[in-house]
């Protein structure tokens, strides 16, 4: 279905095709909450791009959040012990 | 014979595995060398630090080199651990094999909207964002970036996961 054919774009660097492209940006929407369950339209790549970015930006301050809830939370945790292996199972 | 990583059996949940491993390996030996006993303000600010790195770190060592955002990050730990930036890993590009997107999902590409051509503009802001996206060609950087956004997310469900056990076990 996506034809390889490649075309020198004005700069003269590019040699991947918008084909290719537009796979990799499908792709990527699949990844995104957001435009996800809105109806599948189309979708220029430049919003994938701005959604992509808005969303690992969150993902990001999430890490963050839950690493301060973590510091707070954490008495001592001990990797070997059978609290570990509960957490494990919970998350497996 | 595997062609792409893709095609792994279950990469995810063996990716998964060895994050919390080693996550949790971490987050044990912080506590270990700082009870929460001594809670001031500028420990608590120093554990959160040392827990989100251990996080950043966990995910990237259990990616290893398989991925340039990886390799981008682990010579970043590498080069903040030393004096030095000693080894600089250079940017090999991956295998960049698609799969055919959903019939139902279409998506153009707006070449109107930069002087430079297509996407160079518009990813700038996301090369910001992956480890190593600078010097990424943009077929690499999408496929980076799907990769990292899965990676991100497997870090935020376990994270959430060991918080609610010890927010449930109080």
């Amino acid at each position: 279905m996506s034809s390889r054919r490649s075309r020198q774009s004005a700069a003269g660097v590019s040699r991947i095709s918008d084909d290719q492209i537009i796979e990799l940006v499908s792709k990527l929407r699949q990844l995104l909450p957001e435009i996800r369950d809105r109806r599948s339209d189309k979708v220029s790549a430049s919003k994938v791009l701005q959604e992509t970015c808005n969303y690992i930006r969150s993902l990001h301050r999430e890490v963050d959040d839950l690493s301060e809830r973590l510091s707070q939370l954490l008495a001592t945790i001990d990797a070997d012990s059978a609290e570990a292996a509960i957490i494990r199972s919970l998350i497996m | 014979m595997m062609n792409t990583p893709q095609q792994v059996k279950n990469p995810s949940s063996s990716l998964k595995s060895r994050f919390i491993t080693r996550f949790l390996g971490a987050l044990t030996k912080i506590t270990a060398e700082d009870p929460i006993s001594s809670s001031s303000p500028t420990r608590i600010f120093q554990r959160y630090r040392r827990i989100k790195v251990a996080s950043n770190k966990s995910m990237a060592y259990s990616v290893r080199s398989r991925r340039i955002w990886s390799r981008a990050m682990l010579s970043r730990f590498r080069s903040r651990r030393s004096a030095f930036s000693g080894r600089r890993s250079s940017v090999k590009t991956t295998n960049c094999t698609t799969s055919p997107p959903p019939a139902l999902i279409k998506v153009t590409i707006n070449e109107k909207k930069t002087a430079k051509g297509g996407l160079d503009m518009q990813t700038d802001e996301l090369r910001e964002l992956v480890p190593g996206g600078e010097a990424m060609d943009v077929c690499n950087l999408l496929d980076e970036t799907a990769h990292y956004i899965k990676c991100l997310t497997t870090q935020v469900q376990v994270m959430r996961k060991i918080v609610d056990f010890y927010h449930l076990s109080k």
